[in-house]
C-alpha cells in the first residue's frame, strides 16, 4: 500500500524524511518512559532528551514539507501531515529506533549507540551540501552533546555496576547490536553525491568511541561477524513498527484534521 | 509606516514591545533578556521579527511566537512576520546581564560565560559555593538540577549552551 507520499522522489527530501523519522520514532519510544522512569531525575532526563529529538524532527519535517510544496504547490504538506499521514512502508527510520523500549538497560544503550552516531553524522552535515540542513545540524548538535554524555554515564554505571545491571547490559547489547550496521549502509538517497557525506566512513570512528565506553563499562564489544539486520531506511520494518504508528497516528486517523 | 492608531513604527518601538513579553517558562525575564530576538526589520510591507529558538524541542517556542504576533497586533501592527533563524545557534552568551541578574534573584543560578566551567557559580539562595549536581536535566531542557550543600536547598542552574 502506498499514499501520495511515495511520490516524492527527490533524494534530499527522502534524506530529510529519513533523518526526521529516525528522531521521531526514537522520541516516540522514549516517551513511553514519561512517568515511569526509575527515579524522578532520570524520568525527567529521558523526557528532555525525547523533547530534543522531537524538536529536531520537527525542524527536519518542516524543511522537507517546504521543499515538497515548492515542487508540488498543491501538495500542502506540513510537519504534521508527514508524521501523521504516512504509511509504515513510507517511514524510513532506522530499525534500531523502533524496537520496544525494553528495560532501562535497553533504553539507555540504544540512546548511547544512536547519539554517538548522531553526533558524528551531524558534525559531517555541518559541512554537507545543503545549507539549511547544516543549520539544523548545528542547532541539534548542541543537544546531542548532552545525550552522548548522559547515556555514556549510564552505560558505565550499569555495565560496571552490580551483577544484575551488568547482565542486563549484556542482554541489551546482544539484542541491539545487530541493528547498528544499518546506520552505515547508505540508502540510494543517502549517496555522497547527494549529501556530501560518506556515511560508511563514519563506522570506524563510531566503533572506536562506542568500544571505548563499553570496555570501560567492562562490557565485551560484540564480534563483527554477527548477523546484521537492515531495512528501515527503505521502509522494510520490524513487526513493532505498525504498533508504534497505530499509537502515534491514532487521533489523526480517527478524526482527520483534528485540531486543538 | 504607522500603527493603526498612528504611532510611527520603528525598530525601537518594536523592541520595546518585545521587551514586555515574558519567557513563558521563566516569566521574570523577557524574550529580549533571554537573547532570542536576533533582528527586527521594518519594511514598507510590514514588520519582520527574526528569532532563534533556544532548544529545538522547547515547548515554549510556539507560545513565544504566538505572543510576539499578539503583542504586535495589539499595538496596531498588522501582519507581522516571524522568521526562525537556526544558524548561528542560540547560545547563553546572548542572554543579557540584566537577564542573568533577574534569574539569580528568582532562584535560578545563571549560566556562566562559555569557556568557564559549566557549573553554577554559587547557590542562588545563600551564596555558598558548596553545591553538587543532582541531574544534568532539570524541569526544562535549559536547566540542570543542583543542591546546595550549605543551606541544603535544591536549585536549578541555567546550563551554558
Ligand atoms: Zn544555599
Amino acid at each position: 500500500m502506498t499514499s501520495k507520499h511515495s511520490s516524492y522522489k527527490e533524494p534530499l527530501i527522502q534524506y530529510l524524511v529519513f533523518l526526521a523519522d529516525t528522531n521521531l520514532i526514537l522520541s516516540q519510544r522514549n516517551s513511553e518512559w514519561c512517568g515511569h522512569g526509575p527515579v524522578l531525575e532520570q524520568d525527567i532526563a529521558i523526557t528532555n532528551i525525547t523533547l530534543d529529538l522531537l524538536g529536531q524532527a520537527r525542524l527536519l519535517y518542516q524543511y522537507a514539507a517546504e521543499l515538497i510544496n515548492k515542487e508540488n504547490p498543491s501538495a500542502n504538506e506540513t510537519e504534521d501531515t508527514l508524521a501523521y499521514h504516512r504509511l509504515e512502508r513510507e517511514y524510513k527510520n532506522l530499525l534500531l529506533t523502533e524496537l520496544p523500549k525494553g528495560d532501562w538497560a535497553v533504553t539507555i544503550l540504544r540512546q548511547f549507540l544512536y547519539s554517538v552516531y548522531q553526533q558524528l553524522l551531524y558534525t559531517e552535515l555541518l559541512n554537507g551540501k545543503d545549507k539549511h540542513l547544516a543549520a539544523i545540524a548545528e542547532k541539534s548538535l548542541k543537544e546531542t552533546h548532552y545525550h552522548v554524555k548522559w547515556s555514556s554515564e549510564w552505560v558505565l554505571r550499569l555495565g560496571d555496576g552490580t551483577p544484575e545491571s551488568h547482565a542486563r547490559m549484556e542482554n541489551a547489547l546482544l539484542s541491539l547490536w545487530m541493528y547498528t550496521d544499518e546506520m552505515f549502509i547508505a540508502a540510494a538517497y543517502e549517496d555522497k553525491s547527494i549529501t556530501g557525506i560518506a556515511v560508511t566512513e563514519l563506522k570506524k570512528e563510531w566503533l572506536t568511541r562506542v568500544s571505548a565506553i563499553l570496555q570501560e563499562a567492562t562490557l565485551a564489544v560484540p564480534s563483527d561477524d554477527l548477523f546484521m539486520q537492515t531495512g528501515g531506511k527503505t521502509g522494510v520494518h520490524t513487526e513493532h513498527m505498525g504498533y508504534i504508528l497505530a499509537d502515534l497516528q491514532y487521533l489523526q486517523r480517527t478524526y482527520p484534521g483534528a485540531n486543538w | 509606516m504607522k500603527t493603526t492608531s498612528g504611532h510611527i513604527i520603528n525598530e525601537a518601538f518594536v523592541l520595546d514591545l518585545l521587551a514586555k513579553i515574558p519567557d513563558p517558562e521563566i516569566p521574570v525575564i523577557s524574550i529580549i533578556e533571554l537573547g532570542i530576538v536576533r533582528d527586527v526589520l521594518i519594511q514598507n510591507n510590514g514588520v519582520t521579527v527574526k528569532y532563534t529558538p533556544t532548544y529545538s524541542g522547547c515547548p515554549a517556542m510556539d507560545m513565544i511566537s504566538m505572543q510576539i504576533k499578539l503583542a504586535l497586533k495589539e499595538a496596531g501592527i498588522e501582519n507581522a512576520k516571524l522568521e526562525q533563524v537556526l544558524s548561528p545557534a542560540w547560545t547563553t552568551e546572548w542572554m543579557t546581564e540584566t537577564g542573568k541578574r533577574k534569574l539569580e534573584q528568582y532562584g535560578i543560578a545563571p549560566p556562566n560565560p562559555i569557556g568557564d566551567s559549566d557549573k553554577p557559580r554559587c547557590c542562588p539562595h545563600c551564596g555558598s559555593i558548596n553545591t553538587q549536581l543532582l541531574s544534568q536535566f532539570g524541569s526544562t531542557s535549559c536547566k540542570a538540577l543542583y543542591q546546595c550543600l550549605s543551606c541544603k536547598e535544591p536549585f536549578e542552574y541555567f546550563k551554558c549552551h
